[in-house]
């Protein structure tokens, strides 16, 4: 078996990889990216529309523009990376096994890791769809994938079933491609995706919206000919009498994204909520030296926090390397972080009690759109020792805190801290952010 | 390019920010009255998506002997939403050739509209 040596071994070469291993090698550092696709550039090749960059780069580029700079500079830099190679397998003491047809199977050893697997999405298993599985039933990626990439259409008459972005800005792709969408039907009252993509890819369009509709059935035994929609209570339960058949021949579902982990849980790292593998504040695993960023870790809206994680996840995996490599040091103590109120998930997971005085980026989501909101910290002894009031979430946006808590009374002692997303108290409503 | 004014009412959502106003646009011989808007840029965008609503148009184009099948392009700069169907048509009938460039003008002057079909990948020949 071939073995190969390097600093920091990075898992997937989408946009967090790439950018990660950018900041390590011109620390001078060696890094190496592992990529099961037939080249870099992860799932940000796919997206082939606008709207990518705008803070990194200040301009709006497609997703293709914006990953070729960060390929262009890793070519540069001479950056290590391997293609058709699928890593299989991370032992705890992070020796990664990978396959290649090149090579058969690989042994990478490391002194540091960097995960960057990205997301996959939910699928019918996951929403738990019955029905016979006749052809022409595709994640909305998928499509996308067929669309821009490969080169073909999956079907001629849609309905997508999620207003996820995904689901909406393929809906406006399929049009200009000459097929027809019929519906984007969501459960949920509201639209989950951005109001942007609703404006331009749906309602530029005339394609029906249909909120508190769901589909209850999927007709044809070979090739989908059809879907049953029918309208959802409060709880999402079918209301009976409400059902209307969609005449069509492909059903897309866009009904959301989880990270990609089976590689890091079975490696030992424990997963948290949101499906993404718990970290501290510094994106760093619980197994030591082993860092997370990008959709792996979280989903992210944005191409460009992305980017922005795992400069961090890099700038960490070099601290790691120079400062804490092969030393066995003591693990350090941690503060616990908990989702409270309308948070659906938090991270980091654990905060190192050494870092209460620094800044610490949070990210979170809440579970349901609110208005006039106020964002609470709270320790164990339900001390405020953070607040900050905003005007209005929703769950289809990631929030992002930059703040030191040691600054506003939690300290070392402290042992846990919970966040919440609560109306705002009347007194507060002037002055909003 | 001088354009008359389409409608003469027309509700706008406003997707600047995520507040989302709803701005209503109405032109009054040839007066734009705009109402609903919380802020200038808002104001902004209600009146260009009354007049002239434009957008940057994204696709892909075959290509021979390249790695992929497709190379994804965009116009260089936003385009009249009603001329997107007619810049969709001449895109479907061209076929480039690898090796192809980020940035590489595919069609040059599309439709005398003034905008470029340019590449957003570099493709390699296989
Ligand atoms: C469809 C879609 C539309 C989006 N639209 C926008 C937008 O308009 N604007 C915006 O800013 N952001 C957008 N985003 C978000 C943004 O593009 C992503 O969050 C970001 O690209 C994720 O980067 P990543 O590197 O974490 O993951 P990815 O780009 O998915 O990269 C992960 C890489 O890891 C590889 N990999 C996985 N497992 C293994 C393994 N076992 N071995 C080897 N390699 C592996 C994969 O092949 C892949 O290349 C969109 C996301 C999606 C999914
Ligand atoms: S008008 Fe101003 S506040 Fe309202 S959505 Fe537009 S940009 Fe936001």
């Amino acid at each position: 078996m071939k073995e190969y040596k390097t600093d920091v071994a990075i898992i997937g070469g989408g946009s967090a990889g790439l950018a990660a291993a950018i900041i390590i090698k011109k620390s001078g550092l060696d890094a190496l990216i592992l990529e099961r696709d037939r080249e870099l550039g992860g799932i940000t090749l796919q997206c082939i529309h606008n709207g990518f960059g705008i803070h990194e780069f200040k301009e709006e580029l497609t997703g293709p523009e914006f990953v070729q700079r960060f390929i262009n500079e890793v070519k540069h830099l001479e950056i290590p990376y391997k293609l058709d190679t699928m890593v299989i397998k991370i032992e705890k003491n992070k020796t990664i096994y990978a396959v290649n047809n090149k090579e058969g199977l690989i042994k990478v050893i490391p002194k540091a890791i960097i995960l960057a697997m990205g997301c996959r999405e939910r699928t019918r298993g996951n929403i738990n769809m019955p029905g016979f599985r006749p052809a022409g039933i595709y994640t909305a990626g998928q499509a996308q994938r067929f669309v821009n990439v490969e080169g073909y259409l999956p079907g001629n008459t849609y309905v997508i079933l999620g207003s996820g972005d995904i689901g909406m800005i393929m809906a406006r792709r399929l049009i200009w491609e000459g097929c027809k969408v019929k519906a984007v039907v969501e459960i949920q009252p509201t639209v989950s995706g951005l109001l942007r993509n609703e404006v331009q890819c749906l309602e530029d369009y005339d394609i029906p919206l249909i909120t508190s509709y769901t589909v209850t059935k999927i007709h044809g035994r070979h090739r989908v000919k059809g879907v049953t929609i029918s309208k959802v209570d409060r709880q999402f339960d079918r209301i009976i009498g409400t059902d209307r058949f969609i005449e069509c021949d492909t059903l897309l579902l866009s009904v959301g994204l989880i990270p990609e982990n089976e590689l890091s849980h079975n490696a030992g790292a424990e997963l948290s909520s949101n499906g993404g593998p718990i970290i501290d504040n510094n994106l760093e695993t619980e197994i030591e030296g082993m860092f997370a960023c990008g959709n792996v870790l979280q989903v992210h809206d944005l191409v460009d926090l992305v980017v922005a994680e795992a400069k961090r996840a890099g700038i960490n995996a070099i601290e790691y390397i120079k400062n804490r490599y092969g030393k066995n040091l003591k693990k350090k103590d941690k503060i616990k972080c908990l989702t409270g109120e309308n948070v659906n998930y938090i991270k980091p997971d654990l905060i190192n009690k050494s870092d209460i005085s620094k800044e610490i980026i949070f990210s979170f989501r809440v579970q349901r759109p609110e208005r006039r909101i106020l964002i609470q910290f709270k320790d164990e002894n339900n001390n405020i020792v953070f607040k900050r009031k905003k005007r209005y979430v929703i769950p289809s946006e990631m929030i992002e805190l930059n703040i030191n808590l040691g600054e506003s009374g939690a300290s070392d002692e402290t042992k846990t801290i919970k966040v919440e997303v609560i109306p705002q108290p009347e007194v507060l409503i002037d002055n909003n952010d | 390019m001088s354009k008359t004014i389409p409608e003469e009412e027309k509700t706008v959502r406003c997707i600047v920010c995520p507040t989302g106003c709803e701005i209503h646009v109405k032109n009054v011989k040839g007066e734009l009255i705009i109402d609903g808007h919380t802020c200038n840029r808002g104001e902004e965008y209600a009146k260009d998506e009354f007049i002239a609503p434009k957008r940057i148009l994204t696709s892909t184009m075959r290509v021979n002997n390249g790695l992929l099948p497709l190379i994804p392009v965009r116009t260089n700069q936003p385009v009249l939403k009603e001329q997107l169907n007619n810049i969709l048509k001449e895109i479907a009938k061209k076929i480039v050739n690898a090796p192809i460039k980020m940035g590489d003008v595919l069609i040059e002057n599309v439709l005398d509209l003034g905008v470029n079909i340019i590449a957003s990948r570099d493709l390699i020949r296989v």
